[in-house]
């Protein structure tokens, strides 16, 4: 089992994910640069980190999504590996057409950095089969662009095939459709999230209930791959 | 060959900034103003041999490549031959 991830020009949640991956959870992880044309050969899960690639030019996400390294990991998700993506690694699984639907400014234009309630979908499919979902899971969000958007024949598919497995519940920070805080992949093996998971994997943290997420995701990659 | 690509969000997509922006109109008196939308212009440039044709292709290229996002957003393009600006109204070419 290895964790690769990705690092761009203006990443920084990339060393959390590392630390999430590698120290908590005790799994081989190596950040790869966006340069690389190629994945390491015994790649398991990529992990698109939080941060602002590019500085957000253009679009948040826009030109990461179109870097050496997303080509290969476009290639790699088309034979079935699992990629998350999370907060502006959604944003770039977005530009990139892994996930449908775009991230724009948040509804009442302000950055959100706070704890928010995740509710899980009953039964969640793809990297998220097997979470458990007795309680929402406790996480933070800090970002400005999270308001989650898609025409409402895209939102209809997403929600009749169970790709809408995270909801925030109760608040919604951000003005997404149908409070969505997370998107699943066709195939069930791209997801991409705005919450933080990785931020909330220790009680010195505040909350572990990321822990969980990050699991179950490690979990179904390797059955996967 | 000078272009200008100006990019809206779309209409049916919503738009705070644009929103936020109205409102501060309001605010500043004009209150009959409606429905602001904040765009983005990105102005390129393409050897002068290019033929309109071509680069009005080559940019609808980029827009759909790179520049706008199809979910949220159009585009519109302005093809300049003439560097130093013309009577389509667009910029001379900044030094």
């Amino acid at each position: 089992m290895n964790v690769v991830v990705a690092r761009f020009p203006g990443s920084n949640c990339d060393h959390d994910c590392e630390w999430a991956f590698g120290t908590i959870l005790g799994v081989p992880t190596r950040g790869v640069w966006h340069t690389e044309g190629a994945l390491p050969p015994e790649t398991d899960l990529v992990v698109l980190p939080g941060g602002f690639s590019y500085g957000d030019y253009l679009r948040c996400g826009a030109i990461a999504a179109r870097s050496p390294l997303m080509g290969a990991v476009r290639a790699f998700a088309a034979r079935g590996g699992a990629v998350l993506g999370i907060c502006n690694g959604f944003q770039i699984l977005c530009e990139a057409g892994l996930l449908p639907g775009a991230l724009i400014r948040n509804e009442d234009m302000h950055f959100h950095c706070m704890d928010v309630d995740v509710a899980v979908t009953a039964e969640p499919g793809g990297l998220l089969r097997g979470l458990e979902r007795s309680a929402p899971l406790r996480m933070p969000i800090a970002h400005l662009h999270g308001c989650y958007t898609a025409s409402e024949d895209v939102l209809n598919m997403l929600q009749t095939t169970c790709r809408l497995p995270l909801r925030y519940g109760g608040h919604n920070p951000n003005g997404s459709a149908r409070n969505v805080a997370g998107v699943l992949g066709e195939g069930g093996n791209v997801l991409g999230l705005m919450p933080h998971p990785e931020r909330a994997v220790e009680r010195a943290l505040g909350s572990e209930d990321g822990r969980s997420l990050l699991e179950t995701v490690l979990r179904n990659a390797r059955s996967a791959s | 060959m000078r272009l200008r690509i100006t990019i809206h969000p779309r209409r049916d997509v919503l738009d705070p900034e644009g929103r936020a922006v109205e409102s501060a109109l309001h605010g500043l008196g004009h209150r009959d103003v409606s429905g602001v939308r904040v765009g983005r212009i990105v102005e390129l440039e393409l050897p002068d041999g290019v033929a309109i044709d071509e680069a009005e292709a080559r940019a609808t290229a980029m827009c759909d490549a790179l520049l706008a996002n199809p979910v949220i957003e159009t585009y519109h393009i302005e093809a300049c031959p003439n560097t130093d600006g013309d009577a389509r109204g667009c910029p001379p070419r900044s030094s």
